[in-house]
């Protein structure tokens, strides 16, 4: 059969003719430079490819080779502390090859093929194993036990299994009927790998953020949605977690968005430690980047990929965060495509599909009980960033993920303006997993957290109801226990939920912390109340001193919190003696 | 990395149609996508144009000039076998030049140093330095409440009748280099009209600035389509001047929002299916290959930071051009109408103008310690101040609590005596001062996002200021 060739190029979009046997999805080598794009339709000779890199340069009657495969990712140990392009190529290689600038054409696997690692196998010869099973450990980075599974598909009995240092190439070992083991092992992205059962999820993920851990948790395994205009504060959200939130290992996928912001995480990053374990952050990450200038269908590969690390990672018996910014450059992407393919446009422009993707795509979070002995429960928490044109909620990329998610992180552009961050808008936000989460926030964190919850809930909305009727009426008419639910409310939103992302004191809180700060509130809220209903006026409260206090609490460094906070109960015990 | 037989050029003898910018070709056996083609006709002056869509029946060609007149029977087509490219160059410094490069200044031809695709190559984000330098632009409202950075790309949202290219101006006359780095200019013109190009070019023409700018001008008058090109070209000379030479080289692309209207014509003639409000649903990944190549490299001395104007229709901040810009840029510059009309300059309001970059470049010695902490008080105040005045206006100031009418006094005069400067280069020292003395009529109280360090630190400073007295 004659060679394949292109005879059509525009935009991300090759065609060629005769492909011949490919598969939907097959990768391919478009062109001489041998760009890497993947088979999206076929029909009759002509297949339709969506190229990973820039096609600009590609001309008629190239040549188009088929590989034979899906576009896969290599896992293994490694993996920890890359920075892998949407398609899994270490950026850092590309540097090494073409510089300062991305140049398209080169193949590069994920994994640095020359790294030895000492591997310590679990399992003897002779020993009956399956897949999913855990032959043997690897300490990837210190503190971070890299559990080497056996791949799916694979089963039998060990024939010899030795320790030592290897790379991911050697074989560590081999079974009866001669299957070579070695550390790592290929995986088709779009494919979500397979478990035994999900589980329900009833711990929180601990953010550190105070408006999530205390009004709207997620729980280990959820997924969120977090949309909001642009400068709503996504990224720093994102960028928070991926440094302070309880996980152990992070997946960060910089997905359409900024190059800068991408050097901003690498500098942080690498400097931050993790008060835990003492190592850089950047040892629990994998990074995931196509910025918005790198080619449109990679980015659609980048969630796959950052999906596939995680779930590898889950499969060890880990807690893994996925953080997405943002899911909107993904869904853009597609609609990209389709609209090169001229496919029936859905819902602004989106294709018919994008709904079910979605959600697919939001399927591959959970808590699972994994594959293979011995028996390990790991999850997927994923925290996706949604971009809604003109900041407009009710568009297909942030209601489709509303469908799905288990919880609603809304930011709103007022707040943001008034500099009120995290800008996250306590009327319209919600989270499904409150009540899955309490027995975990009263038992850990203190007995009266639910009750404080709601009580705090019902402070913020009363205080919506007052503040329409004071902006007609104005303050000084409103009875002097709804100005305390004003002034209380006030302090809820600059000391509970206002947090500030570049304090150093205050970018985290400590489930403690920020209980501390709730509590406060109430003693406040009680306190006043009593003082007002024995006659003395609004006015003669001690404002002023009380709010100086909790500013204290709010920036107080660890070792200060304990006294910062008895000075703050003082204050507010002593709020109505002049 | 070329493919291995280079098509080199190759000429075909009438093309089977045209419609609007776009030229339909028959069988051209091996053009090239994105390559550069050449267009003559008997009797009217050379085309350019670039392959945008290959195919074995039909190659599709833009054109940049204008196609009145274009007979497609009678065209000469040449596929050159190249991408667009620019002459770059250090003698393009102090020259005049057409959107794509040609001089209008009467001068030869610049030789440069050499000759760069003018689509440019994404950054490898593993090698760009995190922008920190802060950049002083001796305007308040930046400066001080929203500090550009070398590297960022901070555009100015300004409407119809406001002074957005005069606030561009002032930056370009005004920024210095902090530690008298070289230093340069370019600019792109982009489909504005000729006053608005007087009012930017003609401020420099005379000084000592002109000799370290580079002019691109494609004006409201020139081909449409050009525009797809002018600030691509313009971008390829700073990033040549920064990665090559070391400049720090600030890039202002006036206006976007005629840059966008020119990518709509191009898919209305393509029939593409248009997304919201007619423009292409790739125009966030095109702005992007745009406002991306704002950067600093690791290895290298120069920065290039981008400074576009972007002119809201309507002045709405949802329309698709400056809410895509928003999600691709590193904050923004908002103007005001009603500051402007109060006579305020530069009417910026701070409250949805962001800069992104600012954390990374103030504070310690880049500006002074206490900016994060003076800027969000400020900030807060101001919020709170706005929103006093709306209610206000309903309730009377009578109606307020004590904080907010605090707020309110403040708010007059922050924008008149710390936004509104006039024409006059103000020192970030001089900025910093004005911030303190409206923040220090305030109570202890509200004064919540000052730590008593720095409330401290200034007090000493204060003290001793009097002692020196
Ligand atoms: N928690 C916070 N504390 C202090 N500042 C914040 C916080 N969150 C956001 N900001 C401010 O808001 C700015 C914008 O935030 P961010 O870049 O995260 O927005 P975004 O929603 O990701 O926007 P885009 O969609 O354009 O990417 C930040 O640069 C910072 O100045
Ligand atoms: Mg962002």
């Amino acid at each position: 059969m004659s060679e394949a060739r292109i005879i059509r190029v525009a935009g991300a979009i090759a065609e060629a003719r005769p492909l011949g046997d490919v598969a939907l999805y097959e990768l391919v080598e478009v062109g001489e430079r041998k760009l890497l794009g993947e088979v999206i339709r076929l029909e009759g000779e002509v297949a339709t490819i969506q190229v990973f890199e820039e096609t600009t340069g590609l001309a008629l009657n190239e040549p188009v080779r088929p590989t034979g495969g899906s576009l896969m990712t290599e896992l293994g140990p490694g993996l920890l502390g890359s920075i892998l392009d949407g398609v899994g190529r270490p950026l850092q290689a590309i540097a090494d090859r073409s510089g300062d600038f991305i140049a398209p054409g080169m193949a590069l696997p994920p994994l640095d093929p020359d790294a030895r690692w000492t591997f310590s196998p679990t399992v003897s010869s002779g020993a009956e194993i399956a897949e999913g099973d855990v032959i043997g450990t690897v300490e990837e980075r210190p503190g971070l036990v890299h559990q080497i599974l056996l791949p799916l598909g694979t089963q039998g009995r060990v024939a010899r299994i030795e320790g030592g240092a290897y790379t991911i190439k050697e074989p560590i070992g081999a079974l009866e009927d001669g299957t070579p083991l070695r550390l790592s092992h290929r995986w088709a992205i779009r494919k979500r790998r397979p478990m035994v059962r999900r589980l329900a999820g009833d711990r929180p993920f601990i953010t550190g953020q105070r408006v999530f851990d205390f009004l709207f948790p997620v729980a280990e395994g959820g997924s969120v949605a977090v949309p909001g205009g642009f400068g709503t504060g996504k990224t720093v959200i994102e960028q928070s977690l991926a440094k302070f939130a309880k996980a152990d290992v992070i997946v960060y996928i910089g997905c359409g968005e900024r190059g800068n912001e991408m050097a901003e995480v690498l500098h942080d990053f690498g400097r931050l430690t993790d008060p835990e374990t003492g190592r850089p952050i950047m040892d629990r990450t994998v990074l995931i980047v196509n910025t918005s200038n790198m080619p449109v269908a990679a980015r659609d590969a980048s969630v796959y990929l950052g999906m596939t690390v995680a779930e590898y990672y889950r499969d060890m018996g880990y807690h893994v965060a996925v953080l997405a910014d943002s899911l909107s450059r993904w869904a853009e992407a597609l609609r990209e495509i389709a609209a090169r393919l001229q496919e029936m446009p859905g819902e602004e422009g989106y294709p018919t599909y994008l709904a079910n993707r979605m959600s697919r795509l939001y399927e591959r979070a959970g808590r699972v009980e994994t594959l293979g002995s011995p028996s390990r429960t790991g999850a997927v928490t994923f925290i996706s960033a949604v971009s809604p044109p003109g900041g407009d909620f009710a568009e297909p990329v942030t209601q489709g993920s509303l469908r799905v998610a288990g919880a609603l992180w809304a930011l709103d552009a007022g707040l943001a303006h008034q500099r009120q961050f995290p800008a996250v808008d306590w009327d319209t936000s919600y989270s499904l997993y409150v009540e899955a989460t309490s027995a975990w926030f009263s038992a850990e964190g203190s007995s009266d957290w639910s009750e404080l919850r709601s009580q705090t809930m019902r402070l913020l909305q009363r205080d919506r109801e007052l503040r329409e009727i004071a902006g007609l009426v104005g303050v000084d008419a409103l009875a002097d226990d709804d100005r305390l639910v004003l002034e209380g409310a006030r302090i809820a939103r600059e000391f509970l939920i206002g947090q500030n992302a570049f304090h150093e004191h205050d970018a985290f809180s400590a489930v403690a912390k920020t209980h501390s700060l709730a509590k406060l509130l109430w003693d406040f809220m009680n306190r006043g109340g009593s003082i007002l209903s024995d006659e003395a006026g609004f006015e003669k409260l001690d404002l002023a001193t009380v709010r100086l206090a909790f500013g204290a609490v709010k920036n107080a460094a660890p070792s200060d919190l304990d006294a910062m906070v008895s000075h703050a109960t003082d204050a507010i015990a002593n709020m109505g003696t002049p | 990395m070329r493919p291995a037989r280079l098509p080199t050029a190759r000429t075909y003898s009438g093309a089977a149609s045209a419609a609007g910018p776009l030229l339909f070709v028959r069988s051209t056996r091996r053009a090239q996508l994105g390559e550069w083609v050449q267009i003559e006709l008997e009797g009217q002056p050379e085309r350019r144009g670039q392959v945008i869509d290959v195919g074995t029946e039909v190659t599709v060609i833009q054109v940049f000039e204008d196609t009145l007149g274009l007979r497609p029977a009678g065209a000469k087509i040449t596929l050159t076998g190249e991408t667009a490219t620019t002459t770059v160059g250090k003698d393009l410094l102090g020259r005049a030049l057409s959107g794509t490069g040609a001089p209008l200044d009467g001068l030869p031809s610049s030789i440069g140093e050499t000759r760069r695709p003018i689509w440019g190559a994404p950054i490898n984000p593993v090698r760009r330095q995190r922008p920190s330098d802060f950049i002083e632009t001796g305007v308040s409202a930046i400066d001080g409440m929203n500090t550009l950075v070398r590297g960022q790309k901070l555009p100015v949202f300004s409407a119809p009748g406001l002074p957005g290219i005069e606030l561009a101006a002032d930056i370009v006359e005004n920024a210095r280099p902090s530690r008298g780095e070289p230093f340069a200019v370019v600019f792109a013109a982009i489909g504005i009209t000729e006053r608005e190009t007087q009012t930017f070019v003609s401020r420099f023409r005379e000084s000592e600035v002109m000799q370290r700018t580079v002019l691109y001008l494609n004006q409201a008058s020139d081909p449409t389509i050009e525009r797809l090109l002018t600030p691509r070209v313009a971008l390829t000379t700073a990033e040549h001047l920064a990665f090559t030479h070391g400049f720090h080289v600030l890039v202002v692309m006036a206006d976007i929002t005629h840059y966008a209207e020119a990518l709509r014509e191009i898919a209305a003639a393509r029939e593409e299916i248009p997304g919201r409000r007619g423009y292409p649903g790739y125009m966030y990944t095109d702005l992007a290959s745009l406002f991306e190549r704002a950067g600093v490299l690791e290895s290298g001395e120069g920065s290039v930071t981008q400074l576009p104007i972007v002119t809201l229709p309507d002045g709405d901040m949802t329309h698709p051009i400056p809410d895509l810009t928003g999600y691709i840029t590193e904050g923004q510059i908002v103007l005001s109408r009603e500051l402007h009309q109060r006579g305020v300059y530069p009417p910026v309001d701070v409250l949805p103008s962001l800069s992104r970059l600012m954390n990374a470049g103030i504070g310690g010695s880049n500006t002074v310690p206490e900016h994060r902490e003076w800027a969000d008080q400020l900030y807060a105040v101001y919020a709170r101040g706005r929103e006093a005045k709306l209610m206000a206006a309903i309730v009377g100031t009578e109606g307020l609590a004590p904080g907010d009418q605090h707020a309110l006094d403040f708010t007059d005069s922050f924008e008149q005596r710390l936004i509104h400067q006039g024409r006059q280069r103000r020192a970030l020292t001089d900025t910093i001062e004005i911030g303190w003395s409206l923040l220090e009529t305030l109570p202890r109280d509200e004064l919540i996002r000052m730590s008593e360090a720095t409330l401290q630190a200034r007090s000493e400073r204060d003290r001793n200021g009097e002692d020196a007295k």
